[in-house]
C-alpha cells in the first residue's frame, strides 16, 4: 500500500537538496537553467496535488500558473517590488481564481474534466489577450523592477539571487507538499481517488475536500507562476498557454504522479534534456527528447520518480543501522 | 553551421573557470569590461535567438541561410574576424527561454552581440537583460512598435506592420478611392495594420466604412467575403501572417467574386511571402501589396543575394528573413568597422544612423530611434514564366514606423 503510506522525510533526503543548493559552486554558469527547473517543479508539485493525490485531471492547470505570474508582474510594475509579497498575492490570486471555477471542475469526471479545464484555460488565454490594457496582450508585461529577495539579495545578471529564491521557494513547497500528503486531509484526497462511494460512507464530503485540494493546488501553481514573473521579470500571454498545461504533464508523466520527487524529477530530466538536446541539434531536439520520452515511459511506466522511490525503501536499513527509527516499515 | 554551436558547447567547460573566479568579483562588473574586440584574433561571438524547431521553423532556417549566405559572399570574416554563431531555439514566442537564453549566452557564452529575435514578446522580454550587460542586439524580425524603446541596446533593421501598412493607406488615397474596408487577423500586428491603414488612408482623402476582424486561428473567411461583398466598398485592406491564411482569403474572395463586383484588394507583403506565394495560384494575380522588400526588387545586390541563395538551396526561396538576416551581419560589419571593432556602447554608438545597401534597397538605423527607416514598395502581382512575381511599380522612401 504505498500510495497511501505516509512517507516522512528520511534523512539522507537532504543529501539532493544538499546538491542542488551546492549547484551555484558546482556548475556556476547553470544557475539560470537551475531556476527554471526549480519552477517547473514547483508547477509540477502543484499538478500532482489534483492528479496523483485527488484524482482530479487538468489540461488547463497553466491558467493558475499564468494568473499568479501576471498578478506578481502588475503588482510590480505598479510599484509594489517587494518579492516575497508578490509571491503571496500571485497565490492569492490563483486561489481566488480557482475557488470561482472548482465547483465547476469537480462536477464532472474523466474525459469531461479534461474538456473543462481546457475550456477554461482557453478562455482565460483568450481574455487575457483582449485585455491589452492589463495584460499588454500580445506584448506582454516587462521592464518592472524587483527590490533585493528580504532587502539583502539584489537580483543579478547571473541569475544566482534568482536560483537561490527559486530553490528557497521550492523547497518550501515541498515541505508543504510532504505535510499535506500525510496529513488527514490528504488521506482523504487519495482516498477520493481510489473509492469515492466509500469515502462518502466513511461521512466525508468528496466535493468540499475535492474543492480544497484544487484550490490549494491553483495556490501553489500561482506562487510558481509569480516565481517565474519575477525571475525572468517578464510575462507574457505564453504562460497562460495549452502549451504550458501540456508541458507540465508531459513533466509529471516522465517523473510519476504521487509521490513527491516526480515532480522535480520529472522537471529536471525534462529541461536538462530539453536544454542539452536544443543546444547539439536547434532544428531537429524536438525529435530527439519525443524519442527520449517515449522510451522513459515505455522502460519506466511508473515515471523516473518510481525509480527514486524504490531506492527509498531500501532505506529502511539503513535506518535501522544508525538508530533512527522510521515508521515507513509499518504502513507499508 | 553546426561547428559554432558544438565550439559554444565545448567553450563552456573551460569558461566554467573563469565565471567561478569572478564570482567573487561580484557580479556587476563581469560581463561588462569587454573592450577592445579589434585587437583580440578571437572569433567575434553572435547569440541566436530564433525558433528553429515547431511550426515556425522556416524563421530559423532562413535566417541561417540568410548569414551563411553574407559571409560566403564575404570572406568568411565579420570586421576582419572569424565567427562563432550560437544557436538557441525558442521553438515559437517564448519570452521565459528567451530570457534565459540572453542571460546565458551573455555570461556563459560570452557573446558580443546578440541577433535574431522573431517574436516580439521575445525581444521585449530580453530588453532588461541587454540594458544591464551593455550588449547591443540587432532585431532581424520581431515587429512591436515598442521594441527599440524597451532598451537602448536594441537596434532593428527588419519592419513594422505598421510601416508597410500606412503606404497602402496613402497609395489607395492617392489612386482616388474613396471608401476602403479592412479585414485583419484579431492580434496585436492585426490591430497594428488596421490603425496605420486607417490613418494613412483618412489622410489622404478616403473613409473606411468598416473593420473587420478574423480570428487567428482556423477563421472561415466565407462570412468575412460576402460582408465585405454588400457592403461594396471601392477597396478592401487585408492583413494576415504570412502563412495559409492569406492564400486563403484570396482563394474566397475569388470564390465570391469580389474583384467581378468591383472591389479591388490590397494587402501587406504578408499576403505575398515568398515561402508560400506560389500557392495563392491564378487567385493572386492582380493583388496590390506593399512592403519593403521583394525578391524581384531590380538591384545588382538583390540579383546577387538572390541568385547567390538559389545556388544554395535551389527551388527553397529566399524570403525577407533570409535577406534581414543578410543585412543584420552587413550591419554588424560596417558597425564593428565604424567602431574599431569595440563592442557594447561603442558598437551600439556606430550602428545609430548606419546607413548602407541592402538587397530591398537603401536602409538606414535611425539615429534616435534605432529603428529602421527604409523604402516600402508598392507591387503587384504579375505572373512571369510561370511564376508568382510581385513587381514593384511605385515606392515611398525612407518610411519610418508610424506608430512609434
Amino acid at each position: 500500500m504505498t500510495t497511501l503510506g505516509p512517507r516522512r522525510v528520511h534523512p539522507a533526503e537532504i543529501l539532493p537538496w544538499l546538491a542542488l543548493a551546492a549547484l551555484p559552486w558546482i556548475a556556476p554558469d547553470h544557475v539560470l537553467l537551475g531556476s527554471q527547473i526549480a519552477i517547473l517543479a514547483l508547477f509540477a508539485l502543484s499538478l500532482d496535488l489534483l492528479v496523483g493525490h485527488a484524482g482530479l485531471v487538468s489540461l488547463g492547470h497553466a491558467a493558475f500558473f499564468g494568473l499568479g505570474a501576471y498578478a506578481a508582474a502588475l503588482l510590480a510594475l505598479h510599484g509594489w517590488s517587494e518579492p516575497l509579497t508578490g509571491l503571496a498575492a500571485g497565490g492569492l490570486v490563483a486561489g481566488l481564481a480557482a475557488a470561482l471555477v472548482a465547483p465547476l471542475v469537480v462536477r464532472v469526471h474523466g474525459l469531461a474534466q479534461l474538456m473543462v479545464t481546457l475550456g477554461l484555460g482557453l478562455m482565460l488565454h483568450e481574455a487575457a489577450s483582449r485585455a491589452r490594457v492589463l495584460t499588454g496582450g500580445d506584448d506582454g508585461l516587462s521592464g518592472f523592477d524587483l527590490s533585493p529577495v528580504l532587502g539583502l539579495f539584489p537580483f543579478d545578471l547571473y541569475g544566482f539571487t534568482a536560483y537561490g529564491y527559486a530553490l528557497a521557494v521550492l523547497a518550501a513547497g515541498f515541505l508543504f507538499y510532504t505535510r499535506l500528503a500525510a496529513s488527514p486531509f490528504g488521506y482523504a484526497l487519495r482516498g477520493l481517488k481510489q473509492n469515492p462511494a466509500r469515502m462518502a460512507a466513511l461521512g466525508t464530503d468528496g466535493r468540499r475536500r475535492l474543492i480544497q485540494g484544487f484550490v490549494v493546488a491553483a495556490v501553489l501553481a500561482g506562487i510558481a507562476g509569480a516565481l517565474l514573473a519575477q525571475t525572468t521579470q517578464s510575462v507574457a500571454l505564453e504562460s497562460l498557454s495549452f502549451h504550458r498545461s501540456a508541458e507540465v504533464l508531459i513533466v509529471l508523466c516522465l517523473g510519476g504522479t504521487g509521490g513527491r520527487y516526480g515532480g522535480l524529477v520529472g522537471a529536471l530530466v525534462y529541461m536538462a534534456a530539453r536544454d542539452w538536446l536544443s543546444a547539439l541539434s536547434p532544428h531537429y531536439w524536438t525529435g530527439w527528447l519525443g524519442a527520449a520520452m517515449m522510451l522513459t515511459v515505455l522502460v519506466v511506466p511508473g515515471g523516473l520518480g518510481g525509480v527514486a522511490r524504490r531506492l527509498h525503501g531500501r532505506l529502511p536499513r539503513l535506518h535501522r543501522a544508525t538508530g533512527t527509527r522510521v515508521a515507513a516499515g509499518g504502513e507499508s | 553551421m553546426d561547428e559554432a554551436t558544438l565550439d559554444g558547447i565545448a567553450r563552456r567547460t573551460s569558461d566554467r573557470r573563469t565565471v567561478l573566479k569572478s564570482l567573487g568579483a561580484g557580479a556587476a562588473a563581469l560581463a561588462l569590461g569587454r573592450p577592445a574586440l579589434a585587437q583580440s584574433s578571437e572569433p567575434l561571438r553572435i547569440g541566436m535567438i530564433v525558433t528553429y524547431s515547431g511550426p515556425y521553423a522556416d524563421y530559423g532556417r532562413q535566417m541561417d541561410n540568410g548569414m551563411a549566405l553574407w559571409l560566403k559572399q564575404n570572406g568568411g570574416k565579420v570586421a576582419g574576424r572569424e565567427v562563432a554563431i550560437i544557436k538557441r531555439d525558442t521553438a515559437g514566442p517564448a519570452p521565459d527561454l528567451a530570457t534565459r537564453f540572453a542571460r546565458e549566452l551573455i555570461t556563459r557564452d560570452k557573446v558580443d552581440a546578440i541577433m535574431g529575435l522573431d517574436f516580439s514578446p521575445n525581444a521585449i522580454a530580453i530588453g532588461p537583460v541587454l540594458s544591464q550587460a551593455k550588449i547591443p542586439c540587432i532585431v532581424l524580425n520581431a515587429s512591436a512598435s515598442v521594441i527599440p524603446s524597451k532598451s537602448p541596446y536594441f537596434a532593428r533593421i527588419s519592419f513594422t506592420v505598421g510601416q508597410v501598412s500606412a503606404p497602402m493607406g496613402t497609395w489607395a488615397g492617392r489612386q482616388g478611392t474613396k471608401t476602403a474596408m479592412t479585414l485583419v487577423s484579431d492580434y496585436g500586428p492585426g490591430a497594428d495594420a488596421e490603425k496605420a491603414f486607417g490613418q494613412s488612408f483618412a489622410a489622404a482623402g478616403g473613409k473606411v466604412v468598416g473593420a473587420l476582424r478574423a480570428p487567428l486561428s482556423n477563421p472561415d473567411f466565407s462570412a468575412f467575403v460576402q460582408r465585405i461583398r454588400d457592403e461594396k466598398p471601392e477597396a478592401a485592406f487585408f492583413f494576415f501572417p504570412s502563412g495559409d491564411l492569406p492564400n486563403n482569403f484570396l482563394k474566397a474572395a475569388r470564390e465570391r467574386g469580389l474583384a467581378e463586383a468591383g472591389i479591388r484588394l490590397l494587402a501587406t507583403g504578408e499576403a505575398m511571402d515568398d515561402s508560400y506565394m506560389q500557392a495563392a495560384g491564378d487567385a493572386g494575380l492582380g493583388l496590390i501589396t506593399t512592403h519593403h522588400y521583394s525578391t524581384a526588387h531590380p538591384s545588382d545586390l538583390n540579383r546577387r543575394f538572390v541568385a547567390g541563395y538559389r545556388a544554395e538551396h535551389g527551388d527553397y526561396a529566399p524570403n525577407y528573413m533570409a535577406m534581414t538576416a543578410y543585412d543584420g551581419l552587413a550591419a554588424l560589419d560596417a558597425a564593428l568597422a565604424k567602431s574599431g571593432g569595440k563592442g557594447g556602447d561603442a558598437l551600439m554608438t556606430a550602428l545609430r544612423g548606419l546607413a548602407f545597401e541592402s538587397p530591398r534597397g537603401p536602409i538606414e538605423i535611425g539615429p534616435e530611434t534605432r529603428d529602421i527607416v527604409q523604402t516600402v514598395y508598392v507591387r503587384r502581382t504579375e505572373r512571369i514564366d510561370g511564376r508568382l512575381v510581385c513587381t514593384e511599380f511605385d515606392k515611398f522612401d525612407r518610411v519610418t514606423d508610424p506608430l512609434a
